[in-house]
């Protein structure tokens, strides 16, 4: 008996003390398994753009309003977006976003918008707002997590199919979509589709709100029309000002010289070519068989092997030597640009300034990546001549409304001798003046620092054709700053004549004791001589008939909302980027009662 | 001696240009102001008359609009000035500038602009100033010594000035000086830059003891103090010695401008310059002949005697005077007139004056 009690007790020390001895690592183990994409995000979202409520409002919207655009113009359908949020109290609101756009097929639904990492623009390269096929999914995961409340979606692909309507949950532990409701529904639209979603957010107006990403979208696809009811049940219109859709874009091959180790293996595997020489022929892009045959002699391989028998080794050495091979540059008909025209009708509507002016540069290349930069400048009228100047971002006609400090073109930007076309700049920050500076981007992969797309990559190509396209811009600039300089010492030439010719006359005639008449002439016969000789003064301001001030107007804030807008901020704890997006909007409106103390914040935030 | 205009002759002169100008604009055509250049580009050393010439240069202010400002200016300033010669007042020049405050949007800013064109309309009509109804604020320099002025009082009676009377204090020439006569025995005139040293020189009666004439002109001569030195050397037939510091300023600014006139007065330095003066010290050699302490020149006095060398004509003709600034840029130092206290506080009576004025090879020209 003792026995046998004595057996179990030892052969529970023994395995307790087995376990002893392996209980760490076995304890870990227990603990190390599968992170799912959603649960990393869930625990990142910031890098998706949801770190605060008032980001998060605008990065759904976003998500969902650049999802829409894109559909719209790969189906060649002109986008009539309308956008609705809805005030749901104690710091909930619900977007509710309609397109007119082709439709999803039923079975597609529940990826695509509960599922990270889905969709159809990450594996092809064309100029496309969204790319990573993560967007409206973190949306719809965010809203889950802060409300508890599902995505709701209907989607619709022609009039002969019917409607029908989902309510998706993300399962976070294994990214996948659970199907919560699904039914058909009555739809009086065509075709298109509709997302519903509730989440925690702040609404407020300014340069980084809703309000301003949509009128800036609406500034840079001038084709589309936007319908947008803010929280206040305002409704404002952005009518399209173009029924021209821009030029479609071609989705292109990879260009070898973007090509990755990782990819290419990936590209060697998947193939269906049966020689590396149609393999390079015909899986990327500006390869012929004289080049394939000299990237496989450079790297010391045959032509004909197969793709399949590729070793990793064999791999690294094509990788070695795509670069010493010179290959075309990627075509560029891939890219559409906005144009210089409507990026100047664009910003005449929502500035008025005195002069306008914008480039399109030719395309270029980073890294096997096709791109186009454009920029734009306006300057004078009202805008502040003692403030920073206004950025205005874009990539693939997104507006990028945060993390501008951190963004190339702001680099280009600060590297430009702005001193030169007439503005003030000190050493490394943004030039002082009346102006509003636009960069666009277009490209078949825009490279941005994170996935919430806020801010470009300092890629040396990209920085170098802003720079060239600021500084076109820049030298108009000057001209017509010159210009205006001269001008206004005519002017002031003019006011003299104007001011002392009574002086010359009542001068001359006491001391000649000349009767009024005579005085009359010599002022008639003086402003002849004085004035002829000028000549007629050019009109140089550009008559900006464009201007809308109710446009001009939406998105900045109201002086009612300001104190509250403020304390918002702070319980909130913004992260600096966005306290100096404030900063610069109070500090805008106090410049009329000379209050510039803020400055100084602002000049910090943009150095770092 | 001064080329005197009768009132009336001026105010025809002024009506003349006026006029001229009317003529031109009834013709819708630009009226031009046209007055000699007033700097030492339009002067030459005339070495027989011994003072700055005149050259023809002209400067011509035509109508436009940049000039439309100071050309009212000009013409506001011809009548104020023609009011006071019909009226026979006088206008000081900070007056003149009080005056312009009446004048709306022509007004003068500061004194400086209205002396500008104050200093360019004297031009134009090429007199001096006290004929065109300008006086000068500033003093015209202290007298005392072996003299006696013969000034009028208001009623026209005959007064007599004697130097020798005023004790410690000293006898002020007035600023207009044409008028005067004088009476004296002394053997020269010494015209001394600081007040401080024409003091010791007062109070230990050096006048007597060299039978002169001391004059102090406190830094650059007026007008007046020019006009005064250069009518009782002529008059009485007396030389005129000049003791200024040791630097560039005491050379070029206060001696050249006694001697030969000014850049800036160029159309009347034929009156108001005394051609005979020979400059007695402080010379650079005497930094050394009588072991003075010194200062370190300063790079604007070498500035001063590079501008000089380049550009004055008095300097370009006397060799002597190039030597001179040579010898001093060399050294590197300037001395005051007050230096010779380092050796006894009447040194410079005592030893100093009385051995540079018997020795002539000592002086520059």
């Amino acid at each position: 008996m003792t026995q046998t009690t004595l057996s179990p007790q030892g052969k529970e020390e023994k395995e307790d003390h087995d376990s002893h001895t392996a209980t760490k690592a076995h304890e870990m183990a227990k603990k190390q398994r599968d992170i799912s994409v959603a649960e990393f995000f869930e625990k990142n979202r910031h890098l998706l753009g949801f770190d605060n409520k008032r980001k998060a409002l605008l990065t759904a919207v976003k998500e969902a309003v650049d999802n829409s655009l894109d559909a719209c113009e790969e189906a060649k359908i002109l986008p009539e977006i309308s956008v609705e949020i809805i005030d749901m109290q104690n710091d909930r609101f619900r977007i509710v976003v309609e397109d007119n756009g082709p439709g999803i097929i039923k079975k597609q639904i529940p990826n695509i918008f509960a599922k990270l990492l889905y969709g159809s623009k990450f594996h092809k390269l064309s100029q496309t707002r969204g790319q990573q096929g993560i967007g409206i999914s973190a949306a719809a995961l965010y809203g889950q997590l802060s409300t508890g409340r599902r995505i709701g979606i209907v989607s619709k692909i022609s009039p002969k199919h019917p409607a029908h309507y989902f309510e998706l949950h993300l399962d976070t532990k294994n990214n996948t979509p659970e199907i919560a409701k699904e039914e058909e529904t009555e739809w009086k639209k065509d075709h298109g589709t509709r997302i519903e979603l509730d989440l925690e957010a702040i609404y407020q107006k300014g340069l980084q709100s809703v309000d301003m990403y949509l009128k800036e979208t609406a500034i840079v696809n001038p084709h589309c029309t936007i319908i947008y009811t803010n929280p206040k049940a305002e409704q404002i219109i952005f009518p399209r000002a173009t029924d021209e859709l821009p030029p479609e874009t071609k989705e292109i091959k990879p260009h070898p010289h973007g090509v990755e180790l990782g990819m290419l293996i990936k590209m060697l595997d998947a193939t269906e070519a049966r020689t590396l020489q149609s393999f390079f022929t015909t899986e990327f892009s500006r390869v012929g068989d004289g080049t394939a045959k000299e990237i496989c002699s450079k790297a010391g391989m045959l032509p004909s092997q197969k793709p399949q028998e590729v070793s990793r080794d064999q791999a690294e050495r094509l990788m070695k030597a795509i670069p010493q091979v010179r290959i075309i540059s990627p075509p560029t008909d891939c890219l559409s640009p906005i144009g210089e025209e409507n990026l100047k009708r664009g910003l005449k509507k929502e500035i008025n300034a005195e002069f306008y002016c914008a480039t399109t540069r030719p395309p270029s290349v980073y890294r096997g990546n096709p791109f186009i930069i454009e920029a734009a400048v306006a300057y004078g009228g009202e805008l502040g001549a003692e403030e920073p100047a206004r950025v205005m971002r874009f990539a693939n006609r997104v507006p990028l409304q945060y993390q501008q400090a951190a963004c190339s073109s702001t680099k280009a930007i600060l590297d430009t001798v702005w001193r030169n076309y007439g503005l003030q700049q000190s050493r490394g920050a943004l030039p002082i003046g009346p102006a509003v500076i636009l960069i666009h981007m277009s490209s078949v992969w825009v490279p941005f620092t994170s996935e919430a797309k806020e801010a470009m990559a300092h890629y040396p190509e990209i920085i170098k054709e802003m720079r060239l396209a600021l500084q076109e811009c820049g030298r108009e600039l000057a001209r017509y700053t010159n210009k205006k300089r001269r001008l206004t010492d005519e002017l002031k030439k003019r006011g003299y004549i104007e001011k002392y010719i009574p002086y010359v006359c009542s001068a001359l005639g006491e001391l000649l004791s000349l009767k009024e008449n005579n005085k009359e002439e010599i002022s008639e016969s003086l402003k002849k001589i004085l004035e002829e000789k000028r000549g007629k003064i050019e009109d140089i301001s550009d008559d900006n008939e464009e201007y809308d001030e109710e446009f001009a107007s939406i998105g900045q804030e109201g002086e009612e909302d300001e104190g509250e807008a403020g304390a918002k901020n702070d319980k909130e704890g913004d992260d600096q980027e966005q306290e100096n997006g404030s900063g610069k909007k109070k500090r805008r409106k106090k410049n009329d009662d000379e209050e510039n103390e803020e400055s100084g914040e602002e000049q910090g935030g943009m150095d770092e | 001696m001064v080329q005197m205009h009768s009132p009336q002759e001026i105010v025809q002169d002024i009506k003349a240009i006026a006029n001229e100008v009317y003529q031109k604009i009834i013709k819708i055509k630009a009226p031009t102001l046209s007055m000699p250049l007033r700097s030492l580009q339009n002067v030459k050393y005339d070495e027989k008359e011994g003072y700055f010439e005149v050259l023809g240069k002209k400067k011509a202010r035509t109508l436009t609009a940049s000039t439309v400002k100071t050309f009212a200016q000009t013409l506001l300033m011809m009548n104020e000035s023609k009011k006071l010669v019909e009226t026979d007042d006088i206008a000081t020049k900070r007056e003149m500038y009080y005056i312009s405050k009446n004048w709306g949007e022509a007004r003068f800013k500061e004194q400086p602009e209205s002396d500008t064109v104050m200093d360019d309309y004297e031009a134009m009509l090429s007199v001096n100033r006290e004929q065109i109804g300008f006086v000068p604020e500033e003093k015209g320099g202290a007298v005392a010594g072996k003299l006696v002025v013969i000034d009028k009082d208001d009623t026209g009676k005959e007064l007599r000035i004697d130097c020798t009377k005023f004790g410690s204090g000293a006898y002020s020439v007035p600023t207009s000086v044409e008028h005067l006569k004088f009476e004296t025995k002394a053997d020269f005139v010494l015209a001394i830059e600081t007040a401080g040293m024409f003091q010791r020189l007062v109070k230990h009666n050096y006048w007597k003891t060299a039978n002169c004439v001391l004059v102090s002109m406190g830094g650059v001569p007026t007008r007046a103090c020019r006009r005064f030195i250069r009518r009782l050397s002529d008059d009485m037939k007396i030389p005129v010695y000049v003791f200024t510091d040791g630097d560039p300023y005491g050379y070029l600014n206060i001696y050249r401008t006694l001697k030969v006139g000014s850049g800036n007065a160029a159309h009347i330095n034929k009156y108001f310059c005394v051609p005979n003066a020979k400059f007695i010290g402080v010379t650079p050699q005497d930094i050394i002949d009588y072991k003075l302490p010194t200062h370190p020149l300063k790079d604007i006095d070498v500035k001063r005697v590079r501008d000089g060398m380049k550009n004055d004509p008095f300097v370009q003709h006397y060799k002597a005077w190039q030597k001179a600034l040579d010898h001093m840029v060399l050294m590197k130092k300037r001395v005051e007139q007050q230096a010779f206290a380092a050796h006894s506080l009447n040194f410079v009576i005592d030893t100093y004056l009385p051995e540079k004025i018997k020795n002539q090879k000592t002086w520059l020209p």
